[in-house]
Parts: structure tokens; C-alpha cells; sequence
């Protein structure tokens, strides 16, 4: 690969970090606004994600506020909803579907895919497989602008007077594609068609950055089997994202069709506002197929960068290896496999074929054994460690708690019979909101005050950091939890209200609580935006390696500069979890320590690995790009 | 007013934290950080997960037996109580797994926290343990799928000819039914013929349609099988009858089906849950727009199947409540539609209405 070498030899003379800003003789616009920087694309991804993730926050309490005290008189939110709100102080029906639509669609997409993956992938794969920048920065920078311009859509639906898009995140047709079904169904449905599409756009520039840089620019002696899982997480997600966005670009193309040209995709026999359709022979089935032909492999795109961020800060504070290395990438690529051939779990009672439902089940249930495996090699990794808890780590811990509580009842909706019962209650929302919307989001938070860092050269307060993350916890496990007694009740989610059914008269208590709890949540949230922004300006000043970890990134200047490394890129001799290794020094060994450097702490074969060392500096002749 | 207080509370909280961080940040920086400090903050977290994991536990648990009435919801057709079944032997697994997951981990927590002169275990693999816990998971999992499939089997497997047949229409935002009659055939319908007083769309020229008949209430037998036939004439809804575990979306364009066995008529399940005004509901469970919530249909189960056959004889049939629609029927056909539908024969005025009509065309 004739690549990327980014400035090699404008960096070497700068040893002093505060330099790092006169490295390049950009200005403000090419720093900061259209960098081709990884750290800087990584931290706009970041700081949009969080602005994403507090708008999508608010919303959730918004709904829950309905939901939790249907009496209140909300007229003090008058100055923010106008017209939504109905005379007597109340949300509009047709507005609380709108807030829980974008909010599923804010969270999923633009918090926990661009903002997760946008910010880690961006940020840890260069830094930690040794390359001085993505493949193509350029791609790279038009992928966060794809995805800003996206943002911006969506975020003026928001606005519309006919509102934002309001038929759920999944948008069904023909609700979704017929505007007299509902006002959401008009413009507010065409921008989120548009926002999506640029947004799928942006998703594949990054995915194809982060797949090609993984694999040619890892640094001398940097073999697959030595990647921390960090990357191997990304590098599978972003191989999901390209197999299965696509197919939700096709779907939502099919829509536009429908929608604007008098296509017949997914409309058939349709009586609508006194007025037979033209529209016959398309399937409103064929939508749900192609949908979650994306939907599930997108839990895993939100997961897994979540699990390979845990994977590493699990194990850099537990001062112990990862348990099962092997099974945890084994794992992960046979979750990755598998997540193409779920789909149609989500779509047991929608008049699909039964004996598709057979298969679906049995194929979603085989997938619990790998995700059982990593839960099982996240716990080993604690046993007999000597767990510092970090912010991050708390957080980690946090994850994998939610990973077994939001994970073990997958088992009951997998199973086709049990989910008939359960299909659109609240016990699938309980059961996603841990197991993918608040593990992931626990990821996310344990990679920033892990990687902060890193990223600005400070600390963040650990303090703040454990009030937060005990508020976040508990607040969690208190919004969550009582759901699934709901949803076990038989409560069907996206109601604006139970009160036309005896059947659905009782938990009043308990939504009161939930929604209590996801206020206190939300605002324990600003504890965190707080020590950010704080840290970014007024933290301690943070040394070279914080957390005493083995990983490349802290090889790195306390402030990188574009190209990271100032000198040679270091080259890697180990694997990156030889922590407390029987007789060594310190209870950790970098990767760019040669096993020549080590000789009281190696094992049999790694002795043998240190004549290669001397030969050529690299264990195997793989690696070909720095020169 | 509540909410008020609440985010005032939560302001103040912040408040306070911020002074205590204040404070706090410079007390360690005239102090400077020790390694006594940072330890005991690593104690108390521990002490906090041994806590919460004990707190949490007991919580759960308390609150599952102690309101196990007030989310458990009474189950009244066969295999709803196959499925129920099947519930609870994987609560039972998950549960006994999770539990146990979670002690363990929280104890690792607490146990293993930092101490400074201890080292970790340098403990990277053991094929042993981990072919254990794939197997273990895949063996119990397989065990569970087998049983909920043959569940899955049987529920979705056609239902008898001689099932009761019951159409069910979902649109914005109530559901109608509609009874096959005494043919026990539900006759044609198209969308396009669907207008202000024929909601069904019934094709009127098929005589399957003349015995059928409507109406805003779903009655059902106890005790045999019944046939939902379920379709939309708008958008995506769902019929979703709790009580029942019977769920299925209805799809404009094409025809659902879900059959069942109610065990509990109406009266049954007043006596048994000690509640006189007690009464099945059906509600829509896939979102169709605004009144999505609003979709309650009224169910009731008759004590017998001849109660449900004298309720059914009680209908008037739709074409007899409708009689101008006689003239969308061919000429020749009409006298036996009349007939079939019921239409008493001495009020021949309709009859001659429709025939005008003809005429006039």
C-alpha cells in the first residue's frame, strides 16, 4: 500500500507536546473544522453524539412525564412544545408518537452508531494499531461532515409544524409512507428518509476507512492475534455496518418510491380517508424483512464496539489478561455471522410464514451462546484480579451487569411461542434498553473517561466520575427493571395512555417510578456534561500512561499531534494484555517491549520469539507499510 | 407542580455537588493525592456493589412473589397455558442463572478489589472451563427451543374445518368483526367496494356474503376451536387479546390467521378473579397513529358453544340491515339473497325498491 505517512519528518524534532499545534501550519478552519485528523473527526463525532444523546434524553423524559403522570397540567412546557400541547396541558397523541420515534432514532443511529462507533473507531484504530492516521482522511472528514449534515436534517424535523417523523423508529409502512395516517407521515417522515440516507452514506465513508486501515497500516509486528480487542470490535462492526446498511438504503429508496412516485413496493389494498388506493401487490412484510435485514445486525454495530471497549478496560483494571482472548474474538465474529440470520425474530406475529418462525428461532437462540460465553469471560477476567475502579472500569462493570439482565431475557423473546405473548410490550422494551441501549451507552461513557485522556491531555474528576456513574446505574436498573413486570402485564408499548383498558388500569405506581427515575437519570447526566467540559479546561494534567496500560496509545506525546507518534511509530512485540505477569517488575508490559527486554517474566516459547525480535525488529514479515 | 419540585431538588443537588467538588479539588490540591484516599474511594465502590448486588437481589425477588397477582395475568385458552408453561420454566432457568451470574460477579467485585501488594492472577485461558460454559448454555437453550418450538408448531398448524371463523378488521382506530352466518363461510370482499355503509367491502354478487353479518362486540365460544381471520384496511394493526396469549398483525392486502381455544367464558373469569365487572378486552399492539391507544375492542365469552350459537341466530345479518345494497345484486340472484340474508319475504318493498332500480338502469 503506497499510503498515508503522514508527515513523518515534520513531527520528529518536536519532543515538547505543547509544539503539537504549530506541527502543521493549518489554520483554525483545517484544525479544527475540516480536519482530516483521526482525534479531531473522533472528538466532533463525540461532542455531536453527546448533543444528539441529550436531545434524545430529553424526549425520553418527555414521554415519560405522559406516561408516569397522565394528570399533570404540563403547561409550563408551553414555551418549549406550543402547539403540541393540547389546552387542557397535556402532550398530543400524535406528538408523544413523535417523541418516541426520535428518540429510538436518535439513540440508535446517531448516539449509539455514529456516536459511538464514529467517536472510538476514529480515535483508538490508529492510535492503538499504530498508524499515524485512517487510510483516507479525506473520506474520513467527509464521512463526520455526511453525518453532520445528516444531523442537521433530522434535527429540523423536529421543528416541522406537521412534526417530525412519528410512526416509530421502525417506520412501518403503509403508516409511515401515507401522510393521511398521520401528520408525521408527511414532511416530517420525507426529511428523516433524507437525513437517513445521507446518514447510511456517511456510515459506509467510515466503515471502509476503518476495515482498510485495520487491515494494512497495523505497525511493525502488530499481527491479527495481537490486536486488543478494541480493534478487533470495531473492525467486525464495521464490516456489519457495510453488509447491512445498504439494505436499509434500499428499503427506504422502495419507500421513497411509494411515497412520491405511486409505487406499490409495500402498499396493496389500502382504504384510506374515504378513498380506495390505486396501490395493490406490494407486502408491507417485504419492508419489515429488508428493515431488519439492517435492525439486527445493528444492535450488534451499536454492542459490539461497547463489549470491545469493556473488553479492554475490564482487563487494564482488573491488572489480569482478558480471560479466553481467543473466544472473546471467536465469539464476536461469530455474533457478527449470526446477526444476518436473526432478522426475522422481530417479526414472529407479523403473518410471516410460521415455519420461518421455526428457523428464525432457532437461529436466534444459538446466538445466545456466544454472547453467554463473553458474559462468562468478562467475569473470569475479574477472578483473583486487583480491580482498580476507575470511572471507566465502574462503568464496565455497569455493562456487563446490564449485558446479563437485558441479555437473559432474549431467551424468552427468541423463543417464537413464549413471544407471542410478549411480542410489543414493555417486556421487549425492557429487554433492549439494557441489553443494547443502556450497555452500549454504558460502553460509550467507559471509553470517554477511559480515553479523556488521551484525547485532551487531562483528567477527568473521579469523584464526579463515581457519582455519576452510581446515579446512571441505579437510575438505569430502577427505569428498566419495573418494565418487565409491566410488559409481563401484557402492556403494549407506544400507548399514550392505558386508561380505555381495564385490562391495562393497573401500574400506576410503578410507571410513576420509572419515570421519576428516568428524570433522576437525565440529570445525573449533567454531572458528567459538567466534569467534560470542566476537564477539558481545568483538569489535572494527565501523565503519559494513566491507567498503566499495554496498549500503543500511550506510547503517544500527552497531546498527539497529526501523525501521533513524533518519532518512529513503536513496533509491537506482545500481545496487549500481559498484565501481572508471573515475574515481572510491574504489574504491566507494554506491547512495544521486546521479549529480549523481559527475560524474568517470559514463558518458554516467548524466549524463543526474541531471535526474530533481533533478526528484523518484527516476528513476522506481515507488516509492510512504514519506511 | 410535582415535576417543579423535582427539577428544583435535582438543581439544588447539583448545587451542592458542585461546591463539594469545589471544595474537594482543593483540599487534594494542598493536601496532594495520597494513596491512602484513592484506596478507600476503591473500598467503597466495592462495598457499594456488595450492596447493591444484596439490595438488588432482595428486591427482585421480594417484589415478584409479594406482586405476582398484580402483573401475572390470568391465562383462559389452551395454548395460552402452553405457553405460560414455557414462560416460567424459562424464568425459572434464567432466573436460577442470572442469579447466580450475578452474585458471582458481584462478589469477584468485592473480593478481588485492589489491594497493593497483591498480584493478579495471570490466568489467560483454560479450554476446559470455557468448553464447559458453551456447552452447559447450548445444551439448556436447545432443550427450551425444542419445547417452544413444538409449541410454535401446533399453535401455527391450520386450524380444523370445523373451527369457528371469525373475521377481525383493524382501520383507524377500531376494530370490527365480522360472523361468516350460518354457512359458516365468510364471503368475498375488495377494497374498492368498500363505502360509507359497506365497511367490510363485501361483494355482494358472491352469495357467501349474504349470511354475513357484523358486529362491534367479539363473541366467542368456550370451549372450541375458534379462527381469526384477521386483515386492516388502512395501516399495520395488531390484534392483541391478553388473556388469550393470542397475538397477530393485521396487514392491509393480505389475510392473518391465529387460531385458539378459549377455557374461560366471560362469567368464569368474574368468578375466578372475584371481580363482577370483569371483561376481556382486545387492543391493537403495532403502532397505527394517533389513536393507536384508543383501539379497545370488547370481548365476551359465552358459557357454551349453544349460548354462542343462540347469540349468533339473535344477528341480523348485514344485507338485511342494508337492503339497498339488494340491487348491486345480479336480478336473478336477488330472490335467494333475500332469503338467505333473512329479509323477511312478505316486505316486498324492498324487493320492488331494488327492482325499480333495475329498471331504471
Amino acid at each position: 500500500m503506497a499510503t498515508i505517512d503522514i508527515h513523518p519528518q515534520t513531527s520528529t524534532h518536536h519532543h515538547d507536546d505543547h509544539a503539537h499545534e504549530h506541527e502543521h501550519h493549518g489554520n483554525f478552519w483545517t484544525n479544527y473544522v475540516f480536519s482530516e485528523d483521526h482525534k479531531v473527526i473522533a472528538k466532533q463525532f463525540l461532542i455531536t453524539g453527546m448533543a444528539w444523546a441529550l436531545i434524545g434524553g430529553v424526549l425520553s423524559v418527555l414521554f415519560r412525564l405522559q406516561l408516569g403522570f397522565p394528570d399533570a397540567d404540563l403547561s409550563w412546557l408551553k414555551p418549549i412544545l406550543g402547539g403540541w400541547l393540547t389546552p387542557e396541558g397535556k402532550i398530543d397523541p400524535e406528538f408523544y408518537l413523535a417523541l418516541v420515534t426520535m428518540h429510538g432514532t436518535i439513540m440508535v443511529f446517531f448516539v449509539l452508531t455514529a456516536g459511538l462507533s464514529g467517536t472510538f473507531s476514529n480515535f483508538l484504530i490508529p492510535l492503538q494499531i499504530g498508524a499515524r492516521d485512517m487510510a483516507s482522511g479525506f473520506m474520513n472528514m467527509l464521512s463526520y461532515w455526511f453525518f453532520f449534515l445528516s444531523s442537521v436534517i433530522m434535527f429540523v424535523s423536529l421543528f416541522l409544524s406537521t412534526g417530525p417523523a412519528s410512526g416509530g423508529w421502525v417506520i412501518y409502512p403503509p403508516l409511515s409512507a401515507l401522510p393521511q395516517a398521520m401528520q408525521g407521515s408527511g414532511l416530517g417522515m420525507t426529511l428523516w428518509l433524507v437525513a437517513m440516507a445521507i446518514f447510511i452514506a456517511s456510515s459506509l465513508l467510515g466503515s471502509i476507512n476503518y476495515i482498510s486501515t485495520v487491515i494494512n497500516m497495523r505497525t511493525q509486528g502488530m499481527s491479527f492475534t495481537r490486536l486488543p480487542l478494541t480493534i478487533w470490535a470495531f473492525f467486525f462492526t464495521a464490516i456489519i455496518g457495510i453488509l447491512s446498511f445498504p439494505v436499509l438504503f434500499a428499503a427506504a429508496l422502495l419507500l421513497i418510491f411509494d411515497r412520491s412516485f405511486g409505487t406499490s413496493f409495500y402498499l396493496s389494498d389500502i382504504y384510506i380517508g374515504g378513498e380506495a388506493l390505486p396501490n395493490q401487490g406490494g407486502s408491507p412484510i417485504l419492508f419489515q424483512h429488508l428493515f431488519w435485514f439492517l435492525g439486527h445486525p445493528e444492535v450488534y454495530i451499536v454492542l459490539l464496539p461497547a463489549l470491545g471497549i469493556t473488553s479492554e478496560i475490564i482487563a487494564t483494571n482488573s491488572r489480569k489478561p482478558i480471560f479466553g482472548y481467543k473466544a472473546m474474538v471467536g465469539s464476536m465474529l461469530f455474533i457478527a455471522i449470526l446477526s444476518f440470520v436473526v432478522w426475522a425474530h422481530h417479526m414472529f406475529v407479523t403473518g410471516m410464514n410460521p415455519f420461518l418462525g421455526s428457523i428464525f428461532t432457532l437461529l436466534t437462540l444459538i446466538i445466545a451462546v456466544p454472547s453467554a460465553v463473553k458474559i462468562f469471560n468478562y467475569v473470569t477476567t475479574l477472578w483473583k484480579g486487583n480491580i482498580r475502579f476507575t470511572s471507566a472500569m465502574l462503568f464496565s462493570i455497569g455493562l456487563v451487569s446490564f449485558f446479563l439482565t437485558g441479555g437473559i431475557t432474549g431467551i424468552f423473546l427468541g423463543n417464537s411461542a413464549v413471544d407471542i405473548q410478549l411480542h410489543d410490550t414493555y417486556f421487549v422494551v425492557a429487554h433492549f434498553h439494557l441489553v443494547m441501549g443502556s450497555a452500549s451507552f454504558f460502553g460509550m461513557v467507559a471509553g470517554v473517561y477511559h480515553w479523556f485522556p488521551k484525547m485532551f491531555g487531562r483528567m477527568m474528576d473521579e469523584r464526579l466520575g463515581y457519582v455519576h456513574f452510581w446515579f446512571t446505574f441505579l437510575g438505569v436498573y430502577l427505569v428498566f427493571f419495573p418494565m418487565h413486570y409491566i410488559g409481563i402485564a401484557g402492556f403494549p408499548r407506544r400507548y399514550y395512555s392505558w386508561t380505555n383498558f381495564e385490562t391495562f388500569s393497573g401500574f400506576a405506581d410503578l410507571n410513576m417510578l420509572v419515570s421519576v427515575a428516568a428524570i433522576f437519570t437525565l440529570f445525573a447526566q449533567f454531572i458528567f456534561l459538567f466534569n467534560f467540559i470542566y476537564s477539558i479546561f481545568r483538569g489535572k494534567a494527565a501523565p503519559a500512561n494513566p491507567w498503566e496500560s499495554n496498549t500503543l496509545e500511550w506510547t503517544t506525546p500527552r497531546n498527539p499531534g497529526h501523525g501521533n507518534w513524533p518519532g518512529e511509530i513503536p513496533t509491537v512485540y506482545r500481545w496487549p494484555y500481559d498484565y501481572s505477569k508471573p515475574g515481572a517488575k510491574e504489574d504491566f508490559i507494554p506491547q512495544h517491549i521486546p521479549y529480549s527486554e523481559t527475560p524474568e517474566s517470559n514463558l518458554p516459547h516467548e524466549n524463543e520469539l526474541i531471535k526474530l525480535e533481533l533478526n528484523n525488529g518484527s516476528i513476522n514479515g506481515e507488516n509492510k507499510t512504514h519506511h | 407542580m410535582l415535576t417543579l419540585i423535582i427539577v428544583f431538588g435535582v438543581l439544588l443537588v447539583l448545587g451542592i455537588l458542585y461546591f463539594i467538588f469545589r471544595i474537594g479539588n482543593l483540599v487534594s490540591l494542598v493536601k496532594g493525592k495520597n494513596e491512602e484516599e484513592s484506596s478507600s474511594a476503591n473500598a467503597v465502590n466495592a462495598y457499594l456493589f456488595l450492596l447493591f448486588m444484596i439490595v438488588g437481589l432482595v428486591a427482585f425477588f421480594w417484589y415478584s412473589f409479594a406482586h405476582f397477582d398484580g402483573y401475572n395475568l390470568p391465562v383462559a385458552s389452551e395454548h395460552g397455558e402452553v405457553t405460560d408453561y414455557l414462560f416460567w420454566v424459562t424464568m425459572a432457568v434464567s432466573v436460577v442463572a442470572f442469579t447466580l451470574i450475578f452474585i458471582v460477579m458481584f462478589w469477584f467485585t468485592f473480593k478481588y478489589r485492589y489491594e497493593k501488594d497483591r498480584k493478579a492472577a495471570f490466568f489467560a485461558d483454560n479450554h476446559k472451563l470455557e468448553i464447559v460454559w458453551t456447552v452447559v448454555p447450548a445444551v439448556v437453550l436447545a432443550l427450551l427451543i425444542f419445547s417452544g418450538l413444538r409449541a410454535w408448531d401446533d399453535i401455527t398448524d391450520e386450524a380444523s374445518k370445523d373451527a369457528v371463523v371469525v373475521e377481525v378488521i383493524g382501520q383507524q382506530f377500531l376494530w370490527t368483526a365480522r360472523y361468516p352466518g350460518k354457512d359458516n363461510l365468510l364471503g368475498k370482499h375488495n377494497y374498492k367496494m368498500i363505502d360509507a355503509s359497506n365497511e367490510f367491502g363485501l361483494d355482494l354478487s358472491e352469495e357467501n356474503t349474504w349470511d354475513d353479518f357484523k358486529s362491534l362486540e367479539l363473541h366467542l365460544p368456550k370451549g372450541k376451536e375458534i379462527k381469526l381471520v384477521i386483515r386492516a384496511k388502512d395501516v399495520l394493526h395488531s390484534v392483541f387479546l391478553p388473556h388469550f396469549r393470542v397475538k397477530m398483525d393485521a396487514v392491509p392486502g393480505m389475510h392473518t390467521t391465529f387460531k385458539f381455544i378459549v377455557t374461560k367464558s366471560t362469567a368464569d373469569m368474574r368468578a375466578e378473579t372475584g371481580n363482577p365487572n370483569f371483561n376481556y378486552e382486545m387492543a391493537c399492539a403495532e403502532i397505527c397513529g394517533r389513536g393507536h391507544f384508543s383501539m379497545r375492542f370488547p370481548v365476551f365469552v359465552h358459557d357454551s358453544v349453544e349460548d354462542y350459537e343462540n347469540w349468533l341466530k339473535s344477528q341480523e345479518t348485514w344485507l338485511k340491515q342494508n337492503p339497498d345494497y339488494l340491487k348491486r345484486i345480479p336480478a336473478e340472484k336477488r330472490e335467494a339473497a333475500i332469503v338467505k340474508s333473512g329479509i323477511p319475504a312478505d316486505s316486498k318493498e324492498a324487493i320492488q325498491n331494488a327492482a325499480v332500480t333495475v329498471t331504471l338502469n
